[in-house]
């Protein structure tokens, strides 16, 4: 492995944007600015920057609370405040973080919230999280979105019409009446023509796995490729230029041959191509990552970078059926979908990526993601006779990382994929 | 007429009857009856009734199942209701029963309408998506399009078309099934020792899983005896018990805090039951609509439905203040998002109204019941002794 990583621009693009967005964040006050906050799984990002208004997704600050080593005070502290050890965790460095001042990743206090927009896809702990913050910022209003399930696998007329007269009804008046702005279909439209482009690339960005050696990996660094889109950036200029940087420099990997970048600089020899389901550890990421890459294991795909949204399928934002569109976009996002749909898609992945086994990491936090893992796992395992393995961790509670835990497990399971290797050849 | 204790004891047998022997041979006895199994909390019954159906509640095994695969389907920080009803599933519990609704209150729940799917488990395993939209135009409309997507599976089943007459009459059924059940727990609020909380809850159980017509007529019959004047009061506090709306707490638990010194006078132990709080009217042309009407106006609250400007913690009061009750007991699932995320808000509105409580978890199969009876009995005291100084 090579000893240096080099920032390339697409970084750099990314480090701007995000630095640029929590510093309008601390300047509300001058600018006069409202904040929203919202979730990222079906967030409706478009709409609010259409009224000019900024995204706050308490989601991003839990995990980057959790990189920062700071989760497991704001932890203690929301169960100090009476929250159960049993509950989501992110909920609770949220919420921990809010009473221990809200200072965001980069120093600068978050400013309260004007709006909440409970647009709770795929997640019920959503409503709870925010009933939560309702009791905490009291008098803010709420603007609520139910996004019908895919029960049937499907999206009917009927769930599109339910949510558009949601939007109509009650999130777009809100938004008007917060920000002081009518609602603006033109440039909503303008918006989503963005949008789609965005989405086009990071299809393209994910597609690139299929070369082997992959010159990506779709977890570890899949989540930083998809942090502007889950911060809000879809529908900006500046994402679409990020993710051509980003797409320019994967394809340049890919005509070299080269694997992925990794903390530790370039990743030379790929030995396993693994799907992961299941959302990443935050706490001990890079631990955590170093696992997989010192043993030459690659994720080719993983559910996890799909939860703001599935581009694989074919669905993009579209500037002709505005309000349709935004809500066919929140039903699809990926813990929206029902546990054949998950499973399929994941089955088509480990086939279509090639991938040598299938992982589960199971997330003590996180039931939408957790309930019904088990099964979709053996139901893999017997359709495709891929080999399965399974550990478990969660997002920011650093009680529940253990690392000679998860270390011997995937120990064992990268022996019986060497295993299997040697039985194929 | 059998007395009280005959009353209890058959509802007892009835309610945690986990072959459901009285709905499958309610069944038997017509080609064209359906059983339709659903998971907490409330589901509306009657359009099911109303179909040649009935609805079986489904609220897992409880201490009663051993699990022996369901652990194998859950990881150990998921909570334990879903397990025994996966194993009730796979050990053939379910058995001529027809499809399975799962109402939208956790993803727990939602998962495993999808686990029902993956494994074939019945006709169809519909999950129910409950609007947390309260317009009529909008919320209405969407729970409407719910309701259709139940019947006409059941239709595919037994080909039978919903009328409104029929609907209508079972609306009054379930009318008549939520006044008694609310006169029940009035009795009890005043003379909470002339039928105990284990009694109470065998009792309203049972509807969960006979036709509607036995069960009004077994309620009518305990609440001519217990409009008599039974039993002696004794020197217990008043409590309304809160966060057990789903997975179920052991019998024993509900004995327990019995026992420890309370009168339990409102739980929502069986609360899709008594959820819609009011009587829907039967006598419309559309009685779908007046299904959905009272659905959004009058349900009950639960952590499984969002606030809308009407806080849970508010409601909770009023009740307990309605009941007459001494304090409140949280006793919520172990890992129960829904319940478990509330804790705070209520332990803080309480604590603002003077409301004494204490909090509790428990699981549907824990054996051990020392420290909740310690737990409880120091609660109870603690608030008698309050009473005698002030
Ligand atoms: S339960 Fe999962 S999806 Fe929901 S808020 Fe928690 S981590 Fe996010
Ligand atoms: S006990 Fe709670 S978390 Fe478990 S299924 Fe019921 S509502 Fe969901």
């Amino acid at each position: 492995m090579s000893d240096t990583v080099k920032k390339e621009k697409s970084m750099i693009l990314q480090k701007e944007m995000i630095g640029g967005l929590f510093k309008e964040l601390g300047n509300t006050k001058e600018s006069g600015k409202k904040v929203v906050y919202t979730f990222v799984p079906g967030n409706l990002s478009e709409l609010i920057r259409s009224f000019d208004m900024l995204p706050v997704y308490p989601e991003i600050n839990a995990l980057q609370s959790g990189m920062r080593k700071m989760s497991g005070d704001y932890i203690k502290e929301a169960e100090k405040w009476g929250h159960s050890e049993d509950v989501c965790t992110y909920v609770k460095c949220d919420i921990g973080m809010m009473l221990k001042g809200n200072i965001g990743p980069t120093g600068e206090k978050i400013p309260d919230p004007d709006l909440l927009l409970l647009s709770y896809t795929g997640c019920f702990t959503f409503l709870k999280w925010f009933e939560n913050l309702e009791h905490l910022y009291p008098g803010v209003p709420v603007a609520l979105i139910h996004t019908p399930y895919q029960e049937n696998g499907e999206i009917t007329a009927e769930m599109t019409d339910y949510m558009v007269k949601q939007l109509k009804n009650d999130v777009i008046p809100k938004m008007e009446k917060v920000s002081g702005q009518k609602f603006n279909p033109d440039k909503l439209k303008t918006i989503l023509q963005h949008s789609a482009d965005t989405e086009d690339l990071i299809a393209k960005i994910f597609d690139t796995t299929k070369n082997v050696p992959s010159p990506i990996d779709a977890y570890f660094a899949g989540v930083y490729y998809i942090g502007p889109i889950n911060i809000g950036f879809r529908g900006t200029p500046e994402a679409t230029e990020y993710y051509k940087e980003l797409y320019k420099e994967i394809l340049e990997r890919v005509r070299l041959g080269l694997g992925p970048v990794t903390p530790e600089g370039e990743m030379e020899e790929e030995k396993y191509r693994l799907v992961v389901e299941g959302p990443p550890n935050w706490t001990s990421f890079r631990e955590f990552w170093k696992l997989f890459y010192d043993m030459g294991a690659v994720i080719v795909s993983s559910s996890y970078t799909r939860v703001g949204g599935v581009y694989k399928n074919g669905f993009r934002h579209a500037p002709e059926r505005l309000l349709e569109s935004l809500s066919e976009y929140c039903m699809g996002c990926y813990t929206n979908l029902n546990l054949n749909q998950r499973g399929d898609l994941l089955g088509e992945e480990i086939q279509e990526y090639k991938a040598d086994g299938f992982l589960v990491n199971s997330i003590k936090s996180c039931n939408s993601f957790s309930a019904g893992q088990l099964l979709i796992m053996r139901t893999l395992e017997d359709k495709l006779e891929v080999p399965v393995g399974f550990i478990e961790s969660d997002l920011v509670d650093p009680r529940y990382f253990s690392y000679s835990n998860i270390k011997n497990r995937l120990e064992s399971f990268f022996q019986m994929l060497e295993q299997r290797k040697i039985m194929v050849d | 007429m059998p007395n009280l204790k005959e009353l209890a004891d058959k509802c007892e047998n009835l309610a945690f009857d986990l072959n459901f022997t009285e709905a499958k041979s309610w069944k038997a006895k017509d080609s064209k009856r359906v059983v339709i199994g659903y998971m907490p909390v409330y589901f509306p019954r009657e359009i099911i009734h109303a179909v040649n159906g009935l609805a079986v509640g489904i609220l897992g095994g409880g201490d009663r199942k051993q699990i022996v695969v369901g652990d194998a389907y859950y990881q150990s920080y998921i909570c334990h209701i879903p397990r025994g009803i996966i194993e009730m599933a796979l050990s053939g519990h379910f058995t001529g029963f027809d499809g399975f609704v799962f109402p939208s209150i956790c993803d727990v729940i939602r998962n495993l309408s999808g686990m029902f799917q993956m494994s074939k488990i019945g006709q169809f395993a519909k999950y129910m998506d409950f609007p947390q939209d309260f317009n009529p135009e909008i919320g209405g409309k969407f729970y409407i399009q719910e309701m259709d997507s139940v019947l006409s599976k059941i239709k595919e089943i037994n080909g039978v078309e919903l009328t409104v007459e029929n609907l209508n009459r079972s609306i009054g059924l379930y009318n008549k099934n939520r006044k008694l059940i609310e006169r029940i727990y009035d009795i009890r609020q005043a003379y909470p020792w002339r039928l105990s909380a284990v009694d109470t809850y065998h009792i309203i159980r049972a509807g969960m899983v006979i036709p509607v017509e036995e069960h009004n007529e077994i309620l009518e019959q305990v609440i001519e005896e217990i409009s008599k004047e039974i039993g002696d009061p004794m020197d217990k506090i008043k409590v309304v018990v809160t966060g057990a709306f789903c997975e179920q707490p052991p019998v024993s638990l509900i004995r327990t805090i019995e026992l420890a010194g309370c009168y339990v006078v409102d739980d929502d132990f069986m609360l899709g039951s008594r959820w819609l709080q009011t009587q829907v009217d039967n006598t419309t042309d559309n009685p779908k609509l007046a299904l959905s009407d009272a659905y959004l106006n009058y349900s009950a609250f639960s952590s499984s439905v969002y606030d809308v400007g009407n806080p849970k913690s508010k409601r909770l009061i009023e009740l307990v203040k309605r009941r007459k009750a001494d304090g409140i007991i949280f006793a919520a699932p172990s890992f129960c998002d829904p319940a478990l995320l509330d804790k705070p808000i209520y332990n803080q509105e309480c604590d603002k109204a003077g409301i004494r409580y204490i909090n509790f978890q428990y699981h549907e199969n824990i054996g051990q019941f020392k420290v909740i009876k310690e737990q409880v009995g120091a609660f109870s005291d603690s608030i008698k002794l309050w009473y005698v100084e002030a």
